[in-house]
């Protein structure tokens, strides 16, 4: 077992050693210590609309449910029965008045609490029906914020405010676009899966160096497909963002960037604008959703929410997401080499039917399992996992960009350009606050700086 | 099965006779060419207004409205078999080796220009180290094309379409 002085030199100021990756372990503290401790996005309010609408879900590995009880407040219970243990819910989304074991017949309210017990003459004098022994036990601590559901197994810590910080702006950025102001999950779900450690996944999300490279195969096919063949407008979506990701280095360079903060969180910002990239400012549909959002909330309004041009955010240690195409990822570790994503695409309330034709196109170019893209991203992950496992190198790089980060007015730090490497830093310095209770504050600010 | 968007009416050629045998020799051929790494030929099976999904919902009714593991219009379909043909294709270095059986073959419906014709299918795929196993059924819907047949729709519905999935590249 690794103690906290042999977990602090694991990380480096711009290096980390290759354990953190491969140790099994490491994986189970990450697991005790990150997993069952941080804020961990769970879903949107609107996968359970209604009262005893559920959906089950894993917190460190461990199955839960959210469900709206009784009350209409959102609770999230361990999906494990407390006579004999057997998990109570066995689909994985549904709506139900009260939870049944299939064993025993022990039923529970929506809370959890014991609501009936069949034969409860024959249990011990001292059997009480209110006692925590006998409920499903509630997660202690359970908050949304603007419809996003935090839970965290730990019954003390920071808010979820707190723990967010400015990073609640991206949040905000993801619902502000929606005209009727709120947005909604539907157009299923994609649950892909790759050998290779959790924190690969979000390594690779704000990574603006590896596309030219990793992605080459779609870039090509995509910039040497003739425009005049049949479609049927779906794959318009995807065919650009193949060809944008063969922007050139000066491009990701100059035009792009990326911000960090406190607790792991980061962005790659003023990616998608129509000035640059991909953009649908020039499509029709989103044409009408400008003017469904000016209708709402006015014309100056809707050009500030606009304005705001965040790819992905991460939400350290299990969420990123991204506003312009509404997509978000969960991640969900596995083992040390295994690790399960499963997506989301929202609709936005009150924008024009079409636009979510464009959502879902876009979820399928970047997180289908199909995806002409995505897949290469999954072969990187894997080869990660293989690569790691030979007796090369024993510490990963993490330095590009290693002294020329910049303070940001909101307390975080930035890279001098989107392909410096902070925000791996940001995670790892975050991995060692969780890991060891020190978040190491001065490999944030070689020179001394202060956010 | 259900619906998908309905095809752009087809200048109606001359009526094959819409035989079992022929779909199925003619579905044998596709698997082949597919097992065989063949993917321009493959693709030169499709209509130029030719689309391909693969749900990621039993029973998925919609592409547009639903998320797809793959669902391509001609355009789309065009650019996958390009890039499988790229040395750049780190999702297929090494290339997957694949088997596929075709059998149960069906055809549900005729009409002077088309027919859907249903089939089952399994594929073994190998590569790297892992052998990975894939099911389901399919859903062609074949039109004549002078004295060959083409795919204008293609709907393959996996079994295990809503499991968590490594990266699927090799068409089904």
């Amino acid at each position: 077992m690794h103690g906290e002085q042999d977990l602090s030199r694991l990380v480096q100021p711009a290096r980390v050693h290759r354990s953190l990756y491969t140790d099994p372990a490491i994986f189970q503290l990450e697991r005790e210590r990150i997993f069952s401790v941080a804020w961990l996005y769970l879903g949107h309010e609107s996968q359970i609309k209604n009262i005893g609408d559920y959906f089950c879900t894993r917190m460190a590995g461990k199955p839960v449910i959210v469900v709206r009880d009784a009350g209409g407040a959102v609770k999230v219970v361990h999906n494990q029965c407390a006579h004999r243990g057997s998990m109570v819910v066995a689909s994985d989304k549904g709506s139900t008045d009260e939870f049944q074991c299939c064993y025993h017949g022990w039923t529970y309210h929506l809370d959890g609490r014991l609501k009936a017990v069949p034969l409860q003459h024959g249990y011990p004098q001292d059997f009480d029906p209110k006692s925590s022994r006998t409920a499903m036990l509630a997660v202690p601590r359970v908050t949304s914020y603007r419809g996003f559901i935090f839970a965290s197994l730990a019954a003390d810590g920071p808010s979820l405010q707190e723990s967010l910080g400015y990073m609640t702006t991206s949040i905000d950025d993801m619902v502000d676009r929606a005209p009727d102001g709120d947005i909604e999950v539907a157009g299923g779900v994609f649950r892909h899966s790759y050998n290779g450690n959790w924190k690969l996944y979000l390594e690779n999300l704000c990574d603006a160096a590896h596309p030219w490279f990793t992605h080459r195969s779609s870039i090509d096919a995509a910039q040497q497909q003739a425009d005049d063949v049949f479609t049927d407008g779906f794959g318009e979506i995807a065919i650009r963002q193949m060809r944008q990701n063969g922007a050139p280095y000066s491009f990701w360079e100059s035009q792009v960037g990326i911000w960090t903060y406190p607790n792991g969180h980061s962005y790659l910002g003023d990616y998608h604008d129509d000035a640059k990239l991909v953009a649908a400012m020039n499509d029709p549909v989103f044409r009408d959703y400008i003017a469904a959002l000016e209708a709402r909330k006015g014309k100056e309004a809707a050009k500030k929410i606009l304005e705001v041009r965040r790819w992905n955010s991460n939400i350290y240690p299990n969420l990123s997401f991204m506003s312009q195409f509404q997509q978000l990822r969960v991640v969900h570790p596995v083992a040390v080499d295994r690790t399960e994503v499963h997506t989301y695409s929202f609709r936005l309330r009150g924008a024009p039917e079409r636009m979510f034709r464009n959502t879902i196109s876009f979820a399928n170019v970047v997180n289908g399992t199909g995806s002409l893209v995505l897949t290469d991203d999954l072969e990187i992950y894997n080869r990660i996992g293989l690569g790691l496992s030979s007796e090369g190198a024993e510490w990963i790089e993490i330095g590009r960009g290693y002294l020329s980060d910049v303070a940001d007015e909101h307390g975080g730090r930035r890279g001098k350009n989107s392909t410096s490497e902070v925000y791996i830093r940001n995670m790892f310095d975050a991995w060692l606050g969780y890991m060891t209770g020190t978040p190491r504050e001065s490999a944030r600010f070689p020179h001394g700086a202060v956010a | 099965m259900s619906a998908h968007p309905q095809p752009a009416v087809r200048p109606q050629s001359a009526a094959p006779a819409w035989d079992r045998q022929v779909c199925e020799d003619f579905l044998l051929h596709e698997a082949r060419l597919l097992d065989d790494g063949k993917f321009d030929d493959w693709l030169a099976l499709f209509t130029p207004d030719a689309q391909y999904w693969v749900p990621s919902e039993p029973d998925q009714q919609s592409p547009y409205d639903t998320v797809s593991l793959i669902y391509d219009d001609r355009r789309l379909l065009e650019t996958r078999v390009r890039r499988l043909a790229s040395p750049r294709i780190y999702s297929q270095e090494p290339r997957s080796r694949t088997s596929r059986i075709v059998t149960n073959v069906t055809v549900e419906e005729t009409a002077p220009d088309f027919a859907v014709v249903r089939s089952k299918f399994m594929l073994i795929e190998f590569r790297r180290n892992e052998q990975r196993l894939f099911g389901g059924t399919c859903l062609h819907r074949l039109i004549a094309d002078g004295d060959a047949l083409r795919i204008r729709f293609k709907r393959i519905d996996l079994v295990n379409c809503d499991a968590p999935l490594d990266g699927l590249v090799v068409p089904f």
